[in-house]
């Protein structure tokens, strides 16, 4: 049989891991003061389900652990047991035990059973009357006749009502025992008055086997309020009819007060499948390529005569327009609101900031918000080290707070929006801001370049350099490296920028800037020789035919050219990948402006192509990584076409500008 | 044609039931609470109803209530599927016109039995 039940183990996991997700957020959202039933509702009816599928699916050790917790809840919701902060505390608790006991019955590994058996005698502690038992009859378990029984049934009328059926119950009864019946037909009217709905039989059974009265009457367990049911042992030699006493069962009758009714809760459960990301991740592969040939196809209908070919350019353009629409859509389907990402934080603010003596809480807006999942995995790190930094230095205690005249609870706002083609991702803190001069002096000995009049900007952007870092004595969550170079690196794989606000004594504000999806990107096409580039549109902020005057040259550092008062390094592209028969002469060609790290280059290409959208393809997997190229594109002409790193090349280019 | 509707949020409970049974010969059809239930019974006249108590939207013994008061299942067999420490439950269930229980857990053997112990 467990093989039977074994297929369903993986959905029993899912559902019971999303039920554990579910009660964590109810109870760290819990507001006594504000509290809602419904939220108790669904945080017991999820510890319920995965008590009721561990117990159904043999995972003991779940299953017995969630019987404490389900049974605290149920004080809970009943209005027994008041859910004050030490008791959300001790439940939440339970729930991250629920979660080891689950990841442990999943992957057949051990949990720490004392620190289970201890928050098991809390929860049971915790019930201010002993669970009641479940209320039975007084067990007749033992009795029994000595030579069968005699049984009285004798149905209330209206028994079919609740779907009963005597004659089945005969029939039960009739293979558990030999027996004979006389029926007694005492209540039935005469034909006329007979209502078919309604139950009139009553029958005298002599049951011939020495069943147990519990046996006999778990039976009848659905109907005992519905019929009249004795029962009379027989014993072996015959006693006076009428002298026994039938035994009836004395059962409490409960009455709830709790009604059942349930507001309409916010039950999203749209209609859904799962699906591996390995198929979504073909399907955008394929769509890339389509992409690609449709291209070619429209540059080769560019040829084509309007007018003879009306029907194949119209055909054409029809393509362009669907492959788009496709490509949107695949994309979309990786699409994932980035409240998965911010569900982790209210947890770790309330616990971080319970940890460090502060009062803090968390605002979060935009969570719906879409990103590309793999943006989504790859931001979470990042997102998680600004959070905690905000906690650990940026806020204050509230006895700092309020000398300083603020409240004595600080706010972390964390939001994400769309921005043109992006998504902007920030997290902001209402503390004492960044330190300018602290800054400044680690800077200095660490030995790099600052001059005391620089722009705040330049400032904090230095903290993003590698060991600046102050020394973290909490352990990371997520164990692995700290320190904000890392948080800038992430966000730059990701296509990303960071930039950084901060205001003395009113706090900081850290944006992060992503692109939509990693798979496309608009790019503007340059020339440089023979050969195409694509330069990511986000980074330029302008291009420009300068004038001779604009030009000059510096002794050891090449030619730099003035844009709107601002001296900037020129770098001819052609230099950089060593192409022969490309312009030099910046007042022939183009200078595109680009920037990365708050540091600009004008870049000396050819010509300007043109805009469009290039699905990027892996230059690694399909070559090897190649220096300052983040990937390659197939034009409509089917050639290659290089996709320049903008952050590299700019880094290098400063390195080299150094050296 | 037997055919049973299953009720319950849980959809590896929901799915262990609707095998077994099916394995058994059984037509059945699975919702995941009282009010997809309630609809899905006014589209096809179910033999039995096996509905778990703890449900988001309407709860098993709201879903019972109202199909009592629907006319094709004033008398079809409504089971609860309930836990044992829920006595009151049970009572509840009664009142609103539950045929009977099924307590949870259980193995596909003793959802068979009684199963087959309501239908004909």
């Amino acid at each position: 049989m467990s093989n039977d039940l074994a297929r369903f183990h993986a959905a029993f996991f899912d559902e019971s891991f999303e039920g554990v997700e579910i009660m964590e957020q109810a109870l760290v959202a819990f507001d006594a003061t504000s509290a809602d039933p419904e939220t108790i509702n669904a945080v017991f009816r999820a510890a319920h389900s995965i008590k009721g599928g561990a117990a159904t699916f043999g995972f003991s050790a779940v299953a017995g652990f969630t019987h404490h917790l389900e049974s605290l809840l149920d004080a809970a919701r009943s209005g027994t047991k008041a859910l004050d902060p030490p008791t959300v505390d001790l439940l939440l608790h339970a729930v991250d035990a629920v979660r080891n006991l689950l990841d442990a019955a999943r992957d057949g590994s051990d949990c720490d059973v004392t620190v289970i058996a201890t928050l098991q005698s809390q929860l049971q502690a915790a019930l201010s009357s002993p669970v009641t038992a479940s209320v039975t009859a007084i067990d007749p378990a033992q009795i029994r006749g000595g030579g069968g029984w005699r049984l009285l049934f004798q149905p209330h009328a209206d028994l079919f009502r609740s779907g009963n059926e005597p004659l089945h119950i005969l029939r039960e009864l009739a293979a558990l025992t030999p027996l004979s019946l006389t029926v007694d037909l005492a209540a039935l009217p005469a034909l006329d008055d007979l209502d078919s709905e309604s139950s009139y039989l009553g029958w005298t059974l002599t049951l011939g086997n020495d069943c147990s009265e519990a046996e006999l009457r778990s039976l009848f367990a659905w109907v005992e309020d519905e019929c009249r049911l004795e029962l009379t042992p027989l014993s072996a030699t015959p006693t006076e009819i009428g002298a026994d006493a039938p035994v009836t069962q004395a059962s409490e009758k409960a009455t709830t007060g709790d009604t059942v009714e349930h507001v309409a809760s916010a039950h999203t459960d749209s209609a859904s499948i799962r699906v591996r990301t390995d198929k979504i991740d073909a399907l955008m592969n394929l769509v890339g390529e389509l992409v690609i040939t449709q291209a070619m196809l429209s540059q080769l209908g560019s040829h084509l005569d309007p007018v003879r070919d009306e029907k194949l350019l119209n055909g054409l353009g029809q393509l362009d327009r669907q492959t788009r629409l496709l490509q949107e859509a695949v994309m979309s389907t990786r699409m994932l609101p980035v409240a998965h990402v911010f569900s982790r934080f209210p947890r770790l603010v309330r616990d971080l900031a319970s940890k460090l003596g502060k009062q803090v809480r968390l605002v979060t807006s935009g969570d719906d918000t879409e990103l590309d999942k793999s943006v989504i995995e790859k931001i979470t790190d990042p997102l998680t080290h600004l959070v905690r930094n905000s906690l650990d230095h940026g806020l204050e205690t509230p006895a700092e707070r309020s000398t300083a005249g603020k409240a004595e609870g600080g706010t972390i706002r964390l939001s994400a929006a769309h921005q043109g083609g992006h998504i902007l991702i920030t997290v902001a803190d209402d503390g004492h801001g960044l330190d300018r001069e602290r800054i400044l002096n680690k800077a200095r000995q660490n030995g790099m370049q600052v001059a005391d009049g620089m722009p705040d900007s330049e400032v904090w952007a230095l903290i993003f350099a590698p060991g600046f870092s102050t020394a973290e004595a909490v352990t990371d969550l997520s164990g692995r490296g700290v320190g904000m170079d890392v948080v800038r690196r992430n966000v730059q794989a990701l296509g990303g920028q960071i930039e950084i606000r901060s205001e003395a004594g009113r706090g900081t504000r850290v944006t992060i800037r992503l692109p939509l999806t990693l798979a496309i990107l608009d790019g503007m096409l340059v020339r440089v020789g023979e050969d195409i580039f694509i330069l990511p549109l986000n980074a330029i902020i302008e291009s420009l035919q300068p004038q001779p005057e604009q030009i000059r040259s510096v002794v050891h550092q090449g030619r730099i050219v003035r844009v709107r008062g601002e001296h900037v390094p020129l770098v001819p592209l052609h230099r950089q990948f060593g192409i022969a028969g490309a312009i030099d002469d910046p007042s022939r060609g183009i200078l595109v402006l680009i920037e990365a790290d708050t540091r600009k280059v004008a870049l000396l290409v050819d010509e300007l192509v043109g805009q469009q959208q290039v699905v990027i393809k892996s230059l690694e997997t399909n070559y090897r990584r190649v220096r300052c190229i983040s990937g390659a594109t197939i034009l409509g002409d089917g050639r290659v076409s290089l996709i320049l790193d903008v952050g590299e090349l700019v880094r290098s280019i400063n390195q080299a500008a150094a050296a | 044609m037997n055919t049973i509707l299953t009720v319950d949020d849980s959809a590896s409970m929901r799915q262990m039931v609707a095998y077994t049974l099916r394995e058994a010969g059984f037509d059945v059809a699975e919702a995941c609470d009282g009010q997809e239930a309630l609809e899905l019974a006014q589209t096809q006249p179910f033999k039995l109803v096996l509905a778990d108590v703890n449900m988001p939207r309407m709860d098993g013994i709201s879903l019972i209530r109202a199909l009592r008061g629907l006319p094709s299942y004033k008398f079809t067999p409504l089971l609860m599927l309930t836990t044992e420490s829920a006595a009151d439950r049970k009572m509840e269930g009664k009142a609103a016109g539950a045929t009977g229980w099924i307590v949870k857990p259980f193995d596909p053997q003793q959802l068979l039995a009684t199963v087959n112990r309501v239908l004909a």
